[in-house]
């Protein structure tokens, strides 16, 4: 706050309310620091070479937009095709590459990478460290990544095409019947992995290590909280995940039966050791979601977060039942029935918890005083939209219910209404919120409205008659289909490509304020923003906290 | 308040500047997948290829960027930059990646469970799998070891006795000596460091000898392979999978031994060879949980 007065600044009046989401820094303490340091190195070798948070930070968020661009001219190929009925535009097998290259991109490449990218810019500046714990492997595990999808990128101009199993690579798909590219397939599944689990690692010592004096477990920012138990999900599933692509390539190329029956293995235990790692790999992609808006509500809503200290153990809960409710994806694969039935009831106590945040981000916009900036808008829409996500969820943790529903496009509506309208807004609304803070500029609130407006209408043609053609039984991962679904596909097909039209706004106002165009902001950018993040000069110092402030 | 806080908690915090070795591990990881992920496809369909070359080229770069980063690291150590804060970071890192390698080795425990227990006794009709064994391998019998497969490989079983429980020994040794090295380093006793590492090294080499003849017999006396069914398999996996963390941290172990040699580590200061210890008792936990559930039950 005591920094306000040198920058231009609109609104910086509003009283700082609490402590508990953040905390408030010693101002001429924080001052001293930010005068010299400053000499930014130039050139390629500032991004090869980098062991700042902020510009790693920069790299995995360009990294991220840039591989959702591509996964998403992937998905606009499988709308294409799936325009009409019948086959029209590319050969089946194509096709089969496009959804499964369009699935591993915006997991590994897309949703996950921009996490982390907002780790890296956000988590040492809400808990005041001067970076990362380990700055060198923050640098080696973003490098390591453009080349892992490079390998799975050109894999699909190899001899027989790229992997075509789908993005979970059930064998014996991906042993008996894929292609050679499933050697170059493994081999830069595990690249990610290293990845991650670098990356989480870094994480959760920054964390657990780097938290400025003062700064207890509960004055945590709820971002920094759900990315630390996200971390941890991390380090615990994604060796599972490298071991399920291990027995994949000695399946198919040395000789083993781990997933072969007549050797005494068994097809569905691939299905049980992937959806081990699967599902808290879900809760990887949204818990951090959660986290930024539990940030964003309480600034728009110029109210305390309700119930800082549920969802903090709602989030911890979220995550322990991610562990025990990975066969609700194999309902129909066959399990005695006690099993579904533990596992249908596991799944449907996670949504107590998820009830419990729900509920807290409302009841923090009640009789708040809102407002309704760009982060806000894409924050309300994750709420309601993420909820019908939620609650199509719901419908299929029902065993009995899910053996209809199971591998149609009700289900890909389920899950690109919790990753779209879940993960990927919260993604955008973190942008929008922290660009200013990044930048020292506003961004251009024209474009950003019709980036927003857009999107909504589009991502809601796009997926909502989904539901109604999955009900109905059309099956996923089918280029054609019967004729009685061609209107709802039409539309659907016309959705996504106004969807990803959209998404071109967003590129040109990033490009605009990666320029440093735009209407210079104050250091608390958004009257109503609390932590330490907004108590540091606009745009962010290339070194912030060199030494820790003191949170009070 | 402030100059409290600075006396009594602040340490500055080491944040390196620059430095070219990750980018060098990045292109290093990159030559490696797509040199292996050719090789591979190369050599089992006995074409040839450059995939062997590139995964060699990766390698190499991959010492290279070894030996550099390692050599930065160790002179910034031995300069003094580092803090507390930092070394306690370094603990905890290693500590969370060997907690990432309990869950690799854990993905095939869970598999070798998963064929022991369901796998093949649904194979041999147990529970309400009846029709299973009776339509697709009616003479199948469920057995462990699987000795004898649905599709009609057959093997030995690899016995406890013999080899695998000297091995067992020999590992268990190893950690003890580790510890009274560790101990010589904390009580500044070099040359109980320095012997006890010593030997430790020499029970790791031997461990790696007596695992290469343990498969030698198990490929030419017993034809027990990797292709002979998911007892092979998971015997192989497991086992082949630990003998390569065995083999690295014998080489850890040796790295440290001459820095000892040089005189490097203090009492206070030896974040190094804690890790490597810590990696090396996780390597012989995850052999004893190999010799109970692989060999003896």
């Amino acid at each position: 706050m005591s920094k306000a007065t040198e920058v231009i600044s609109p609104d910086t009046s509003a009283p700082h309310v609490g402590q508990v989401n953040g905390g408030h820094v010693h101002g001429d303490h924080l001052h001293d620091d930010h005068e010299h340091h400053d000499h930014i190195p130039k050139g390629i070798t500032r991004w090869l070479f980098t062991t700042n948070h902020k510009d790693i930070g920069t790299l995995y968020l360009w990294f991220a937009f840039i591989m959702f661009l591509v996964g998403g001219a992937m998905a606009m190929v499988i709308r294409a095709e799936l325009f009409q009925p019948g086959l029209q535009i590319v050969e089946p097998n194509f096709f089969n590459q496009m959804t499964t290259v369009h699935g591993l991109i915006m997991v590994f490449g897309a949703v996950m990478p921009a996490f982390t990218g907002l780790a890296n810019w956000l988590i040492p500046m809400m808990i005041g460290a001067p970076d990362m714990a380990l700055p060198r492997m923050n640098n080696w595990s973003f490098w390591i990544l453009p080349g892992a999808f490079l390998i799975l990128l050109s894999s699909l101009f190899m001899e027989g095409g790229g992997p075509a199993f789908g993005w979970t690579f059930y064998a014996p798909l991906s042993t008996t019947y894929s292609g050679d590219s499933t050697a170059l397939f493994v081999f830069s599944v595990h690249i990610m992995g290293i990845s991650s689990i670098m990356g989480a690692i870094n994480v959760i010592v920054t964390i657990f290590n780097m938290r400025a004096p003062g700064m207890t477990w509960m004055k945590m920012p709820l971002f920094v909280w759900t990315w630390l138990i996200t971390a941890f999900l991390l380090i615990a599933v994604m060796p599972v995940l490298a071991g399920a692509v291990t027995m994949v390539l000695t399946d198919k190329f040395f000789g083993t039966s781990f997933f072969d029956a007549a050797g005494g293995g068994d097809p569905v235990m691939f299905q049980h050791i992937f959806w081990f790692f699967g599902h808290p790999e879900v809760y990887i992609m949204i818990l951090p979601a959660f986290g930024i808006i539990s940030q964003i509500v309480p600034t728009f809503s110029r109210k305390q977060l309700f119930g800082y200290a549920s969802m903090v153990y709602a989030t911890a809960s979220i995550a322990l039942l991610s562990f025990v409710v990975w066969a609700h994806h194999m309902f129909t694969t066959g399990m005695p029935v006690y099993m579904e039935m533990f596992f249908m009831f596991a799944t449907m106590l996670i949504s107590v918890p998820t009830g419990v945040k729900v509920f807290n981000w409302v009841a923090t916009m009640w009789r708040g005083s809102l407002s309704f900036e760009m982060p806000m808008m894409f924050a309300i829409a994750f709420i309601v939209l993420f909820t019908i996500g939620g609650l199509s969820g719901l419908m299929l943790a029902i065993t009995p219910v899910d053996f209809q529903y199971h591998d149609t496009y009700f289900v890909v509506a389920h899950f690109h209404y919790v990753l779209v309208t879940g993960a990927v807004f919260s993604i955008m609304a973190a942008v929008y919120y922290w660009l200013p803070k990044w930048t020292g500029k506003m961004y251009d609130t024209t474009l950003a409205k019709w980036h927003f407006w857009c999107s909504l209408v589009s991502v809601n043609v796009l997926f909502f008659p989904m539901h109604f053609v999955g009900l109905a039984g059309m099956p996923r991962r089918i280029p054609d289909y019967a004729l009685q679904f061609a209107d709802f596909n039409k539309w659907i097909s016309l959705g996504g490509f106004a969807f990803g039209l959209s998404q071109l706004i967003f590129l040109a106002l990033l490009i605009k304020a990666c320029k440093k165009q735009g209407e210079p902001v104050s250091a608390q950018v958004w009257d109503g923003a609390e932590g330490l993040e907004w108590e540091i000069p606009s745009p962010a110092p290339y070194h912030t906290f060199e030494t820790p402030p003191v949170v009070k | 308040m402030q100059t409290e806080v600075q006396n009594h908690e602040y340490q500055k915090y080491y944040v390196p500047a620059q430095s070219p070795w990750p980018i060098v591990g990045a292109v290093a990881l990159f030559l490696i997948a797509v040199g292996a992920g050719n090789y591979v496809v190369q050599a089992t369909k006995g074409e040839t290829g450059y995939g062997g070359h590139i995964l060699l080229a990766g390698i190499a770069v991959l010492l290279v960027m070894l030996v550099g980063w390692f050599k930065n690291q160790i002179d910034e150590s031995m300069a003094g930059l580092y803090s507390d804060q930092l070394g306690r970071s370094y603990r905890q890192g290693m500590s969370w990646f060997i907690f990432s390698e309990v869950m690799f080795f854990a993905a095939f425990f869970g598999a070798l469970y998963y064929a022991r227990f369901i796998s093949v006794p649904w194979l041999g009709g147990a529970s309400n799998n009846a029709m299973t064994n009776e339509v697709l391998w009616p003479t199948f019998e469920a057995m462990w070891p699987l000795v004898s497969t649905p599709g009609g490989t057959t093997t030995q079983e690899m016995s406890a006795a013999g080899l695998p429980t000297i091995n067992t020994v020999i590992l268990l040794i190893s950690s003890i000596t580790l510890h009274f090295a560790h101990v010589g380093l904390e009580q500044n006793k070099r040359k109980q460091l320095t012997l006890m590492l010593g030997i430790t090294i020499l029970l790791g080499c031997g461990f790696l000898f007596l695992q290469v003849e343990e498969y030698i017999h198990a490929y030419r006396d017993l034809g027990l392979t990797l292709q002979s069914g998911i007892y092979g398999n998971t015997f192989f996996m497991l086992t082949g999978f630990h003998g390569m963390h065995v083999t690295l941290g014998t080489i850890i172990l040796i790295v440290l031994f001459f820095r000892v040699l040089k005189g490097h580590f203090t009492p206070e200061n030896h974040f190094a060879f804690q890790a490597g210890s810590w990696y090396w008792h996780f390597v012989d936990v995850v052999w004893v949980m190999l010799y109970i559930f692989v060999y003896v039950l």
